[in-house]
């Protein structure tokens, strides 16, 4: 019988992972319910309706009319005496308090509300049309519904991208010092195996387990949220494998030296913190300031995310995504030789 | 037993100090030792003497602050470890293996880092362990776990084995089966070096033994070499009823018969040639001196006295004292108060 130490090591890595309970449950399962709670959380919702409150006088019954169907939609009016308006305006229960006095309307609001502003824009809108405004172009509203172009179309991919990062950092560098604290890495040392063979064991097993992690993720949001992969099903399966590889050299770098699982478990928050923020998971990063941009461009996962969301949703091609995934290769394979040069067995 | 073949483990002047902060351990001081082709060798000691640190130095898992070591005929560092390593077989003292993985498939592990071994299966029937082939590590108890660790070190058929205390803690069933496995080891003309704090294992089990102490040899020979050295092959040891002691050892030690004396914590140990003509005599001076006999027990001499006899002190004075109860010196109370 022959025997194969690189094979042996992975099948055995494989096996660990799938007999731990835990470790299937934060890399498949945690997953799954956080992209049911988000895509719940921010699924299109019809138009949030306006709360407006009328300080109560002679007027405030037009005013009220004008607010309301068949003359307009959207608002919840309520008159109401005006140090009632005010104590709800200050408690946020209504966004705008509209006063009628002699010379017009007078609109009381906190501009550092969203909300309050758009009401503001709203109410006097309403108020001016019942008033007899007219508009001098005609304009009509198309609204953005269909899968593709929503909200969670954008998360999904940002939630696969964090969690190849999450897994390869986690996955690996947990593992690593969790055996260097056993002396099992001592006690592999001192048999004549490869380094080398044992590193690329633990990548190896990543490749694996993220194939399950892709289908999951790809799969809620495609059969609960509708999510459209415009892209190739096997170019967004290379991104993601590439990205697997790539932090899990990032990861065995981050726990190369680490002898107690605090300390790893720090160093990977230190690490991981930037790219939660900076790199698009969850909104563009293009909001941040154009001088940040370069360091954020700079973040593995930010590529990672960029390529998914360019194959996923606008269906782009590999070669198209070259810069990005040479990047995830050039950084994974640089952490994984300095990993090997700097481990710390013992 | 075996000379004129050069030796598989040679190392001389061995020191290593352990640099941590402000407190230097100096766990191995000047530390010169050969291990011949065949033989059983053990180190022996009490805790902290430095063994496990001399043999991972030996194995090339550490490097000694100076000294020399040379295994199989090769140097750690020079290039060959690999090749070195495919020839010897190692447990450490502590390590857990792989939880979550069943013993065939660690020992399967083990044997695919060697270029030639044995069959993963035989292995692990030699460890007796072929009942619980498909268990799990987590659910093995403590001797089955130190038997596969004996098994992974077996596992690439190695000319020279390291045993870093394989039967520490387990009870005297499994010791049994530990010290079988070894002996089988060596029926096939292959080389062991075991530590233990055990003398009556390191009696029963090795050829040679070196006794350490605080990082040094400080005997060195066959067992029944280093008893004899003591001179007489009894020991025996009272106590009389005042705490205030003033026997001078000077005044037995002319009984004859008697070839040694020493204090003990709570009486004296002699090590005594003729029991028949000395313990008489012994009592008779007691009886002179007004004392009144507590405790008197005779027995076969052990290593563990001629660890006293050199040290003053039990190996085992922290722990447990398993070494004096072995079946080979259970010792049989003459007289008693
Ligand atoms: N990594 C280390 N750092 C600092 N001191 C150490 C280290 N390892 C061992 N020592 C010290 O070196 C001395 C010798 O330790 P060693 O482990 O070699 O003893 P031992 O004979 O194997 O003891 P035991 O029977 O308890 O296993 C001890 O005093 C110990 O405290
Ligand atoms: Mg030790």
């Amino acid at each position: 019988m022959e025997y194969h130490a690189l094979k042996e090591l992975w099948l055995c890595r494989v096996r660990q992972f799938y007999r731990e309970p835990e470790a299937v449950f934060w890399t498949y399962v945690f997953p799954l319910i956080m992209i049911v709670g988000l895509g719940i959380a921010f699924r299109n919702r019809p138009a949030e309706r306006i709360a407006v409150d009328v300080v109560k006088s002679d007027g405030s019954a037009d005013a009220m009319a004008a607010l309301s169907p068949p003359v307009a939609d959207g608002f919840d009016v309520e008159v109401r005496r005006r140090i009632d308006c005010r104590e709800r305006l200050r408690l946020g229960k209504t966004s705008i308090v509209v006063d009628v006095t002699d010379e017009g309307y007078v609109y009381r609001y906190d501009p550092t509300r969203p909300e309050s502003v758009s009401a503001r824009a709203r109410v006097d809108d309403a108020l001016q049309r019942a008033a007899g405004r007219t508009d001098p172009v005609a304009a009509s509203d198309h609204l953005v519904m269909e899968p593709g172009s929503r909200y969670i179309d954008f998360l999904v991919p940002g939630l696969l991208g964090m969690n190849l990062m999450g897994g390869g950092l986690w996955g690996i560098g947990y593992v690593t010092v969790d055996m260097r604290v056993r002396k099992l890495l001592k006690r592999l040392v001192a048999s004549p195996m490869r380094r080398s063979d044992f590193l690329l064991s633990l990548v190896g097993g990543r490749l694996i387990f993220t194939v399950p992690e892709v289908a999951v993720v790809l799969g809620a949001g495609v059969l609960l949220f509708d999510i459209m992969i415009t892209g190739r099903v096997a170019s967004v399966m290379a991104v993601a494998l590439l990205g697997a590889c790539s932090f899990s050299g990032i990861g065995l770098l981050v726990a190369c030296r680490a002898r107690r699982l605090e300390t790893v478990t720090g160093l990977m928050n230190v690490i991981m913190l930037p790219m939660w923020l900076l790199s698009g998971i969850f909104f563009s990063y293009e909001r941040f300031p154009a001088w940040l941009h370069p360091f954020i461009k700079a973040l593995p996962l930010t590529q990672l995310n960029d390529a998914l969301r360019a194959v996923i949703l606008e269906g782009e091609s590999l070669p198209s995504q070259w810069f990005a995934l040479l990047y995830l290769t050039v950084m994974g394979t640089g952490c994984f030789c300095l990993a090997l040069r700097w481990f710390r067995w013992n | 037993m075996l000379n004129g073949s050069s030796p598989i483990i040679k190392c001389s002047g061995l020191c290593k100090t352990y640099d941590t902060g402000r407190n230097r351990v100096e766990a191995v001081r000047g530390l010169d030792l050969e291990v011949h082709s065949g033989e059983c060798f053990g180190l022996l000691g009490p805790n902290g003497a430095g063994k496990t640190t001399t043999v991972e130095i030996l194995e090339g898992l550490l490097a000694p602050t100076s000294g020399s070591v040379e295994v199989l005929g090769m140097r750690w560092g020079a290039g060959g470890d690999r090749a070195l390593r495919q020839q010897i077989g190692i447990t450490l003292q502590e390590t857990r293996l792989n939880d979550k993985l069943t013993v065939v498939e660690v020992v399967t592990l083990f044997r695919s880092f060697y270029r030639r071994g044995l069959d993963p299966a035989g292995v692990i029937e030699a460890v007796s362990l072929q009942e619980k082939r498909k268990a799990r590590v987590e659910k093995l108890s403590g001797g089955q776990r130190q038997r596969l660790a004996v098994a992974c070190a077996l596992v690439g058929d190695p000319q020279l084995l390291f045993l870093d205390e394989p039967t520490t803690g387990l009870d005297p069933q499994s010791r049994r089966e530990i010290w079988a496995i070894v002996r089988r080891h060596q029926a096939r003309g292959r080389t062991t070096l075991i530590t233990t704090h055990y003398m009556d294992e390191a009696e029963r089990l090795c050829d040679r033994v070196a006794v350490v102490d605080h990082g040094k040899i400080i005997a060195l020979g066959t067992p029944s070499e280093l008893i004899a050295r003591l001179g007489g092959g009894h020991v025996v040891e009272f106590a009389v009823n005042r705490q205030d002691l003033p026997l001078e050892l000077g005044r037995v030690s002319d009984i004859p018969g008697i070839e040694s004396a020493c204090r003990q914590r709570d009486g004296f140990l002699l090590t005594v040639s003729a029991p028949h003509l000395a313990i008489p005599r012994l009592l008779e001076r007691l009886n002179e001196w007004n004392y009144e006999l507590n405790r008197l027990t005779t027995r076969h001499a052990s290593l563990e006295d001629v660890f006293v006899s050199l040290t003053g002190r039990h190996i085992e004075d922290d722990g447990g004292d398993s070494a004096s109860v072995g079946p080979g010196h259970a010792g049989h109370a003459v007289a008693t108060e």
